[in-house]
């Protein structure tokens, strides 16, 4: 439990620069989430911060204290990797207690017991504990992954892609579980993730990252209804936003060249003719595929709409986004 | 996740297969049977011609492997109190007795320090050197690998008069220490290679974990890396034994008396009245033992081969 600061966190690999100046503060208590595509450089802010890479410049302080001279057990962090890196010579029960048995925490036997019972409880794999590391399914390995990080009582949880290989029900089931502890510890988190609802739900700031650089850092509200790019646009919604060109719709500003709409920035009963292409019911939602002139969009109907493709309805941008010529919002 | 598909081998080529490893047991066998056989034969049996597949086994050629005798006259012989004991039995039923003990025993004893002493070492060095080889950034990596390799690339013989110079300067000559050493440099070159290569196959997030987890890298590379290098470390460690175990030339060269091993000892055995065959083949079969118990023992090392499994590729 502790507040976690990156000051101009730089770091290549070879010729390939992952990070560029990376700033940010992550709050004593917070659940910070990366978001980013692949290579955007989430990865590699987890390892600067767990010490198992050096930084090319920058600073990372925990506690307001620099770690920069720190070795990965001193700095008391626990990290879930996204290769679930379980120990394959031990079982289960002793891939758990391994973090407990280091020398660092050399926690009484009793005590450890009683811990690898918890965690397995909580993470539904009491009945796996003598089993071998490698005989568990992709999902048992995941959780077995983030058991071993919640046996111990970090300064803060470095988690990468935790709940990635699970099924929908587990994963539902995880993420409740995991905020439960991030609400009851008061536990520090830093999250990578592609997942939305994982973001959305779980998160408390989101960090969205494009090639190595912070592009923008909020609450996850924030990022939603206030991008400052399109490429923050296009990370979180579902369906994803439309981006079309400006001219598609009357009233932009003088240097738009695009207009960003979710679907509740698209009203529809009044202005321009709209075609619709399919209807796509999934259930909760119900999916309208439009084309209007060349520009085919997403938005969402009602669940249990009447309308038909080959229809005909009318729509409006309502406070749409904008974005000039080199993507940033107006 | 094996990606290979397997299609039923018919019966005609099973059968195919079959013959041909038992052909070829059979041919790598023939000679181990031939020496296994001759230790049990008498010594005008083991000089025999046409050789006798069948013959009345004895251990006369243990007897005499591990003592001296002296063949005396045949009245004297009548003369001697009943033999004392079933060696001494064996003994005199050649019309020989016994003296005493030979060196067969000391000179296996020292087969055995050298050979497990200069294994243990190859492969605390060895292991050691391949992983930092493996996972830090060591200037000149790749040319101090060819360096140590190329090592190998003469038969070690062709530095036996600047080593034999060496080693009667520093006093190494004809003791445990230096054959250790001398066996120890030439099987370090395999070890780091071998080895290198086993530790490489073990993914680093498991070390990374482990950093993470509280240990320091001495203590992730115990834990963690070790036992996952458990295969390898045994195949590299039966491969070291088998050379330090049967070299000869620098034995014969460096050794003669105080530290000499089995492989030099063994040939000199001559019995009472001409080469005593069986006598050498004891000897023979009692040097196999060693190798081939280490190689059952640790065969299940080598069969296991290594898990992968707990990491998502």
């Amino acid at each position: 439990m502790a507040e976690v600061i990156l000051s101009g966190l730089s770091k290549s690999y070879g010729a390939t620069q992952a990070l560029q100046g990376v700033s940010m503060t992550i709050p004593d208590g917070a659940f910070v989430v990366l978001l980013g595509p692949t290579g955007a450089g989430k990865t590699t802010i987890l390892r600067l911060i767990a010490g198992l890479d050096r930084p090319d410049s920058g600073d990372v302080r925990i506690d307001d204290h620099s770690v920069m001279q720190d070795t990965p057990a001193q700095r008391d962090v626990a990290m879930v990797f996204q290769q679930y890196s379980l120990y394959p010579h031990l079982t289960v029960r002793d891939n758990l207690a391994f973090p407990l048995r280091s020398p660092i925490i050399a926690m009484p036997q009793a005590e450890i017991a009683k811990r690898v019972a918890e965690v397995a409880e909580v993470l539904r794999i009491p009945h796996k504990l003598d089993n071998k590391a490698t005989a568990l399914s992709g999902g048992e390995m995941q959780r077995v992954s983030i058991g071993r990080a919640l046996v111990r009582n970090p300064r803060i949880y470095l988690m990468d892609e935790p709940l990635s290989s699970l099924d929908a029900k587990l994963r539902a089931d995880l993420r409740i579980e995991l905020k439960r502890i991030h609400a009851d510890m008061g536990a520090t988190f830093l999250y990578v993730t592609h997942d939305q609802i994982e973001a959305m739900t779980m998160a408390t700031h989101v960090g969205v990252l494009d090639r190595g650089k912070l592009v923008q850092f909020g609450t996850p509200r924030d990022i939603y209804e206030n991008p400052v790019s399109t490429y923050v646009a296009a990370r979180l919604g579902q369906p994803h936003i439309n981006l079309l060109p400006a001219a598609a719709f009357p009233g932009a500003p003088s240097t738009a060249t695009q207009i960003g709409l979710r679907p509740e920035h698209i009203h529809v009963g009044d202005g321009q003719d709209a075609t619709i292409q399919r209807v796509e019911h999934l259930g909760d939602q119900t999916r309208l595929h439009l084309t209007i002139g060349h520009y085919s969009l997403i938005t969402l109907t009602q669940p249990h709409t009447a309308l038909k493709p080959g229809e005909t309805l009318k729509i409006r941008p309502h406070n749409p986004l904008w974005f000039d010529a080199s993507g940033n919002r107006i | 996740m094996s990606a290979y598909s397997v299609t039923e081998p018919s019966k005609v080529s099973k059968w195919v297969a079959g013959l041909l490893v038992t052909l070829y047991a059979i041919i790598t066998l023939l000679p181990l049977v031939w020496i296994i056989s001759t230790s049990f034969k008498t010594g005008p049996d083991s000089i025999s011609y046409p050789p006798k597949v069948f013959f009345e086994p004895t251990v006369e050629g243990y007897v005499n492997l591990f003592t001296t005798r002296t063949r005396p006259a045949v009245s004297e012989l009548d003369t001697l109190p009943p033999p004392d004991g079933l060696m001494e039995e064996i003994a005199r039923r050649q019309g020989t007795i016994i003296t005493g003990p030979s060196r067969f025993a000391e000179r296996f004893l020292n087969s055995v320090i050298i050979g497990f002493g200069s294994t243990a070492l190859s492969i605390i060095l060895g292991t050691l050197a391949a992983y930092a080889f493996s996972r830090f950034k060591v200037p000149l990596k790749d040319d101090l690998l060819f360096f140590i390799l190329s090592t190998r690339m003469m038969p070690p013989i062709a530095v036996a008069i600047p080593i034999y110079l060496m080693y009667r300067e520093l006093g190494l000559s004809d003791t445990h220490v230096g054959m250790i050493l001398l066996y120890t440099a030439v099987n370090i070159s395999l070890a780091v290679w071998l080895l290198k290569g086993f530790i490489d196959e073990i993914p680093r997030e498991y070390e990374e974990a482990a950093l993470i987890d509280g240990y320091t890298r001495f203590q992730a590379f115990r834990k963690v890396v070790l036992p996952q290098a458990a295969t390898g470390i045994a195949s590299t460690a039966i491969f070291c034994l088998i050379f330090a175990w049967n070299e000869y030339a620098f034995a014969v060269l460096l050794t003669s008396g105080n530290a000499q091993t089995a492989p030099p000892f063994i040939p000199t055995i001559i019995g009472v009245g001409g080469q005593d065959w069986p006598a050498v083949a004891a000897g023979a079969t009692l040097f196999l033992l060693p190798v081939m118990i280490f190689t059952i023992l640790l065969r299940k090392h080598l069969l296991r081969g290594i898990t992968f499994g707990a990491v998502r590729k």
